[in-house]
């Protein structure tokens, strides 16, 4: 989905009452993806690793969306899914990283992602994700 | 003063400075955060001094950990990327080339570059933030053609 297909209007999601967890250890990233999601109307919060996410959803917090970092320390992207998934936790994960060959995305791919996009991050990229996974339809 | 804020910018765009990704950021702002990628820019470099730093350190040592400095330049090129930094993240991928080639004397050599790509970016965001700032929030808002 281009920009030029969204249209400058952008849709305001507050009512949907979406909720998304960003999980990135770059705060240039957390900061633009923070950006994009408040720009969207989809409150979120942010933790700097795999393990930071599992322990949010350990201690019983909850997101509709997941954008998911590949590479971090303590916990990776993909160890972090594979975790989530094992825990049962069927929230919507976005894999989202700078790795874009093949194999790097098939392995994230099938540690239980339900998407996948290639950084950097943008509204478009965002609403792509959105659409996909059924959170926004475009009218 | 508007005028020269467009062209300031349009010169970073046509020299290479930055890419598309900076427009995206500046469409991101709006009344809440009208500085919003002055803010970002500043996180990145910040950032990137902490990165140069690692780097600087690990090539003194003179034993070259080729995975390790792949790695720093790895967060390195995707900060890069994410604000748009066109030339810096065209060093980091050839320093990660040699990197992988085990090329010690490319990636000496790389990296010197890079610091200078770095630091002129540097100085040109700040000349153009400044004058941004002095000129209001409209000229920032729209894309070079």
């Amino acid at each position: 989905m281009t920009r030029d297909q969204v249209g400058e209007e952008l849709p305001n999601l507050a009512e949907s009452k979406l909720t998304a967890l960003v999980v990135d250890d770059s705060f240039v990233n957390q900061t633009i993806h923070q950006k994009l999601l408040n720009r969207l109307g989809i409150k979120n919060d942010v933790v700097t690793n795999g393990k930071e996410a599992v322990d949010v959803y350990c201690s019983g917090g909850n997101y509709d969306l997941i954008l998911m970092d590949m590479d971090m320390p303590i916990m990776n992207g993909i160890q972090a899914t594979k975790r989530l998934r094992e825990m049962g936790i069927e929230s919507k994960i976005a894999g989202v990283t700078t790795r874009a060959n093949e194999g790097e995305k098939k392995e994230f791919m099938e540690a239980g992602l339900n998407d996948f996009q290639e950084k950097p991050l943008t509204i478009s990229k965002l609403l792509s994700i959105l659409h996909k996974l059924n959170f926004y339809v475009q009218t | 003063m508007q005028r020269q804020v467009a062209l300031i910018k349009q010169s970073l765009f046509d020299q290479g400075y930055l890419d598309e990704q900076f427009m995206e950021l500046e469409e991101l702002q709006d009344d809440a955060n009208p500085n919003f990628v002055e803010e970002v820019s500043a996180l990145y470099f910040k950032d990137s001094a902490r990165l140069i730093n690692n780097i600087d350190q690990a090539l003194e040592r003179g034993t070259f950990d080729f995975n390790r400095l792949d790695s720093y330049m790895h967060q390195f090129k995707g900060s890069s990327t994410s604000i748009g930094a066109s030339k810096v993240k065209a060093e980091c991928t050839t320093f990660r080339e040699y990197c992988r080639a085990g090329n010690a004397e490319g990636c000496l050599r790389t990296f010197q570059q890079l610091k200078k790509e770095h630091s002129t970016l540097r100085k040109k965001l700040e000349h153009y933030f400044q004058l941004a700032r002095q000129a209001g929030p409209k000229e920032t808002a729209r894309r070079p053609k």
